[in-house]
């Protein structure tokens, strides 16, 4: 979808860091900017919540030893001072990013609300996470999932931290066929195992999966989890070319996060564009008492979409000889732009792309 | 339309007969030309052969929607996809051998040459045992022959080539087997074509499983 904006004045992910921003901030969301670095303590004591682990660090005038931002949640947090607060934000981030292992400049747009996350506050940052994947393709799908439904489900396994994490893995990885191999390993009884199973390979609509879903509790917690997203899913009104769906195998790291979390996907790119969730145990983690649910959007990814529209350089190319007056060649230059076209002038032609091509003659 | 890439070779050949036996035949592909890619828009699949190493990058990249990869690929390079079905096709384990009479001098390093550097790190490190990793790209069963490496990790078939160098497998780290595997994103948008032709499979492999 081509933005307000999208008009080569800005390039695609300024465009829409631009209509995200103008989304958020319909919400009443505040711009909030940050230092581009912070000191490398911070992200140390929770180096599992930094996707990918590494980090730019360079020491400081004073001797400290600082870290260029390689998340922008935990930097949030830290100013959180108490009440409801609620901010958007566009920010680079420094990763280490994918096969490659070098580390890269990453465009990031989001917003985060920390204090009481009610059933409301919950519903209203689903619908800009589905609102912003509009903005950003006509067909997107939103994925949801429950943290505390697999708490619940880890609870009635009772498996060790190890297994824990590789029944995790293989959920992440949706391989029902090593679930049941390694339940089977660890005696896990048959009806638990294939909780397991059936979660890895569940996918399709929110609304029909939660009933799948509600067959599969174990417990009062999953029962309570299932609840939950059966009230949210209710309550939310998506636009249409967004589909909600249900799906366990975005689960993040469960020590950070609380209760819902979600991805969000367009055709075209390879990977997730956006990433959200309720962090709570986060928040508590850097020791504030308040509940938390934000998300991402990747605006690095957006340039791998597709059919990208080139726009032109310029809408005239003008082409003037050797012996050109440069007053003359100035003043029809400016004529043109007056009239609203946007004019290049050089001596020679080249390989850009131009709305038309004029050359001054010798008059 | 479906895009599958498959392992170039024996294994990929089987792959494919076991595609075409589930009803995504591609007759084009028995063709001899120098075609890379081959199409059938009435099953809505389209194939193409890439290096068995490659699979992985093509589907995690979304180049491909569905592949068909060893788990041997899948362990080493930790692709972010879904595995979706093990075909129980290919199957061998993943081993380390060494000269049969072979014991550990636990006083130093173990030097271990392999092809498959992370899968032998894992290992050694779950056994707290300190390597030396020698990564080599073909010809692993010569390093310990040369005295290149006290041991090798690496793919263990039938056993043959190692018993022909008078080698033997020691330890067996995992079973190896070829997967269905598919991109994270294709999943999604093209969800119910991968569940039927995944469905299609599994039902195949059951049978033959049960034979």
């Amino acid at each position: 979808m081509r933005t307000e904006t999208g008009n080569g004045l800005f390039e695609r992910s300024e465009a829409m860091e631009h209509s995200l921003r103008k989304l958020y901030t319909s919400y009443g969301y505040r711009l909030y900017k940050m230092s581009k670095f912070e000191p490398y303590d911070l992200y140390l004591q929770h180096r599992s919540f930094v996707t990918g682990g590494h980090i730019l660090t360079f020491t400081d005038t004073d001797g400290r030893l600082m870290a260029l931002k390689p998340d922008v949640t935990l930097s949030v947090i830290k100013n959180y001072r108490g009440g409801q607060q609620k901010i958007c934000y566009h920010e680079n981030v420094y990763r280490d990013a994918g096969a490659s292992h070098e580390f890269r400049e990453i465009p990031q747009a989001g917003l985060e609300c920390i204090g009481e996350i009610d059933l409301y506050t919950q519903a209203e940052v689903l619908t800009l996470a589905a609102e912003s994947l509009r903005l950003i393709s006509e067909n997107a799908i939103l994925d949801i999932a429950s943290v505390e439904f697999i708490g619940g489900l880890l609870e009635a396994t009772s498996a060790s931290e190890g297994v824990r994490q590789e029944l995790m893995r293989l959920l992440h990885e949706k391989n029902a066929h090593n679930l049941h191999q390694l339940c089977r390993r660890e005696n896990v009884p048959e009806p638990l195992a294939r909780v397991w199973q059936k979660l890895a390979q569940m996918y399709g609509p929110a609304q029909t999966m939660l009933q799948e879903l509600s067959a599969l509790c174990l417990n009062d917690r999953m029962r309570q989890a299932v609840g939950e997203l059966g009230t949210l899913c209710a309550l939310l009104k998506i636009a249409p070319g967004v589909s909600v769906n249900l799906d366990f195998s975005i689960l993040q790291d469960l020590t950070y996060y609380n209760g819902l979390v979600f991805k969000g996907f367009v055709p075209g790119l390879h990977a997730s564009i956006l990433s959200g969730g309720r962090y709570g145990n986060l928040v508590r983690k850097l020791g504030k008492n308040a509940g938390a649910i934000g998300f991402a959007v990747y605006l690095d990814l957006l340039s791998q979409l597709p059919n990208a529209e080139r726009g032109v350089d310029a809408d005239v190319l003008l082409l003037y000889g050797a012996d050109a007056d440069p007053a003359k060649v100035l003043e029809k230059a400016a004529e043109m732009r007056a009239s609203g076209l946007s004019v290049r002038a050089q001596r020679q032609e080249d390989a850009g792309h131009y709305g038309r091509v004029v050359r001054m003659g010798g008059d | 339309m479906v895009n599958i890439a498959l392992p170039k070779g024996r294994l990929g050949e089987g792959v494919y007969a076991l595609f075409e036996k589930a009803g995504y035949g591609c007759p084009a592909i028995h063709e001899k030309n120098r075609k890379l890619i081959f199409e059938n828009a009435e099953a809505g699949v389209s194939y193409f052969w890439v290096k068995p190493s490659d699979v992985a990058i093509y589907v995690e990249r979304g180049a491909a929607d569905l592949g068909v990869a060893g788990k041997d690929i899948l362990l080493e390079y930790a692709p972010d996809v879904y595995e979706l079905l093990d075909l129980n096709m290919g199957r061998c384990r993943m081993c380390v051998a060494g000269p049969a009479d072979f014991e550990d001098d636990t006083s130093r390093p173990l030097r271990v040459a392999t092809k498959f550097p992370n899968i032998a790190r894992g290992y050694y490190s779950s056994l707290s045992r300190e390597i030396d990793i020698i990564h080599l790209n073909g010809s692993i069963e010569l390093a310990p022959l040369l005295g290149l490496s006290d041991v090798i990790v690496d793919i263990v078939e039938t056993g043959k080539t190692l018993l022909e160098n008078h080698l033997a497998p020691l330890e067996t780290i995992v079973p190896i087997s070829a997967r269905l595997i598919a991109n994270q994103v294709s999943y999604r948008f093209k969800n119910t074509e991968i569940a039927a032709i995944s469905a299609a499979l599994e039902k195949l492999t059951a049978q033959e499983g049960n034979l």
